[in-house]
């Protein structure tokens, strides 16, 4: 249906005349200045995300799983972010932690003697990551965490005894047992990542201009507030290519594992 | 791990840990003190303790008429469930204990209907329910929510019930159980976990689905993620009353989220990670 919408002349705001448009609706998407930014945007949110979540996952997946007191409850804080709902994470950040005036980040700064800073309006795009990226964080934690906790013991300690070192023992151990999990985190990630939505909605409303518009959210748009549905549809395919090229990679991954 | 650890080390461990924990949780702990200031604490600069007031919650309970969001969203997660166990149940089972040749390409043309973004079906939905009267009705957004995480529940079912072993089917028929015995009596006990562990996952996805909710609702079907993402613009709703706000739209899910860290791993992984 996305794609029989994809080439037709279809405008809510006046719904008698529907005609045929053919490529046009790609052809429109293609040279919307936005369309351009927002795939950017949306890659930039895409791997940011990612090289956070990942590398701030193993480090604290290496972290708790050292002998430590009061583990449990650890990592019932670190998981925690994971099942506040988007548009409520959203919320906090934008007035409780990066508010210019009232947030902490503000009464950081200015107890440091600096100017506070404006998140939303200077950096809408790194501000959006900071909020996914403390969203998903828990789930790579959760994650690498389970792989961390399935390696060898005694692999480990015999690696010890032929005189490794920490950062061998990290790098030739560690890293190839977690490689798939890995793997996993990024590929799901990306799924998610790929259709970040009401954390734009609820900040910034993808702007200012377009400065954090992503691809679901140009979409939505297009849809919902231009009512132009023949361009939205067409958006949808687009997106649908993107997250297919991905998802052929997890099907595999997945696929794999079920014999 | 039996090596023995120093204390001293030990020790260095755990406050990084800790701080490294804290740090993480600390926009929901501050929430949650905010909620329990007053106004006029909660806007006047970093303080971590709050007059211990219930007057937010209080207020956003009667003026913003919260409980028919909540109560939205309890009939959405719990309603979305139980259909999708209804289907996903029956499914599973003939999956898992009469599997064809076909049975793991079925499966993943199902798991790979959840990697489309749902941005890309956007436009025929929201027509559909546009024509169909089913915008903004309970009914339709369970519906949708029963739908976009069916694939997971299935396939979460279809493992759990995998492990469970033939050979005791096989032991009870010996026994002279009938088909309505093994289902009852063998059957059903070891399925529960499985079945518990998959709801529990489900209610929470379901709880904090925001695009469909936002998409398909204004004001009458609307649930807690709607209904919090329309304070966007601070207008009506201050500080501390959308913090209490916040914490009643999170504290369920936080709680159930903290007993079903292993399930939570399995169900989002599809199983690729154990």
């Amino acid at each position: 249906m996305t794609l029989y919408y994809s080439f037709l002349n279809y405008n809510l705001l006046n719904p008698a005349s529907i005609s045929w448009a053919g490529w046009f609706n790609y052809q429109y998407f293609y040279t919307d200045p936005a369309f351009f930014d927002a795939i950017w945007n949306t890659l930039a949110l895409v791997l940011g995300v990612l090289a956070i979540t990942v590398i701030g996952g193993i480090a604290i997946a290496l972290l708790i799983d050292k002998p430590i007191f009061g583990q449990g409850i650890v990592r019932i804080l670190i998981i925690s972010p994971f099942f506040v709902m988007p548009p409520v994470a959203a919320l906090i950040w934008k007035n409780m932690i990066m508010h210019p005036s009232y947030g902490v980040f503000a009464d950081i700064s200015r107890a440091l003697g600096l100017q506070p800073v404006d998140w939303f309006a200077q950096y809408p795009l790194t501000s959006i990551i900071i909020i996914v990226a403390w969203q998903w964080l828990p789930f790579a934690t959760l994650i690498l965490l389970t792989a961390l906790q399935s390696l060898d013991g005694e692999q480990m300690e015999a690696a010890e005894m032929d005189g490794a070192g920490a950062v061998s023992r990290f790098i030739h151990l560690t890293l190839p047992h977690m490689a798939r999990a890995i793997t996993v985190v990024v590929l799901i990630q990306t799924i998610f990542l790929l259709g970040i939505y009401a954390e734009i909605l609820v900040t910034t409303n993808g702007g200012p201009g377009n400065a954090s518009t992503n691809l679901t959210y140009l979409i939505y748009r297009a849809a919902r507030l231009n009512f132009d549905i023949g361009g939205a549809a067409a958006g949808g395919i687009i997106a649908v290519i993107l997250a297919n090229i991905v998802a052929f990679f997890l099907m595999r991954a997945v696929g794999k594992n079920l014999d | 791990m039996a090596r023995a650890v120093n204390t001293r080390t030990k020790v260095g461990y755990t406050v990084a840990a800790w701080i490294v924990a804290l740090v993480i949780f600390f926009p929901i702990l501050y929430t949650i003190i905010t909620s329990l200031k007053t106004e006029q604490e909660a806007i006047s600069g970093f303080n971590l303790i709050p007059s211990f007031t219930l007057s937010s919650f209080e207020a956003v309970q009667t003026q913003n008429n919260y409980w028919k969001p909540f109560t939205n969203s309890v009939i959405l997660a719990v309603g979305s469930t139980i259909l999708a166990l209804i289907v996903a149940i029956p499914a599973a089972w003939a999956m898992a204990f009469s599997p064809t040749k076909n049975t793991k390409n079925i499966l993943m043309w199902m798991l790979s209907t959840k990697m489309m973004p749902a941005v890309a079906v956007l436009v025929p939905i929201y027509l559909i329910f546009l024509r169909t009267g089913l915008m903004d009705t309970r009914i339709g957004l369970t519906v949708m929510l029963m739908l976009i995480n069916l694939p997971i529940v299935v396939w979460m079912l279809y493992t759990y019930f995998r492990e469970i072993p033939g050979e005791i089917l096989e032991a009870a028929r010996m026994d002279g159980a009938g088909l309505r015995d093994e289902i009852l009596y063998v059957l059903t006990p070891m399925a529960i976990p499985g079945i518990a562990s998959t709801m529990l996952l489900n209610v929470i996805l379901a709880w904090n689905e925001a695009f469909w909710t936002i998409q398909l609702t204004t004001t009458n079907a609307a649930p807690l993620s709607a209904f919090i993402a329309s304070f966007s613009s601070p207008q009506g709703l201050f500080w501390a009353k959308l913090s209490a706000a916040s914490v009643m739209a999170i504290a369920p899910i936080l709680i159930m989220g903290w007993f079903s860290q292993k399930q939570l791993v399995r169900g989002l992984t599809f199983g690729a990670v154990k």
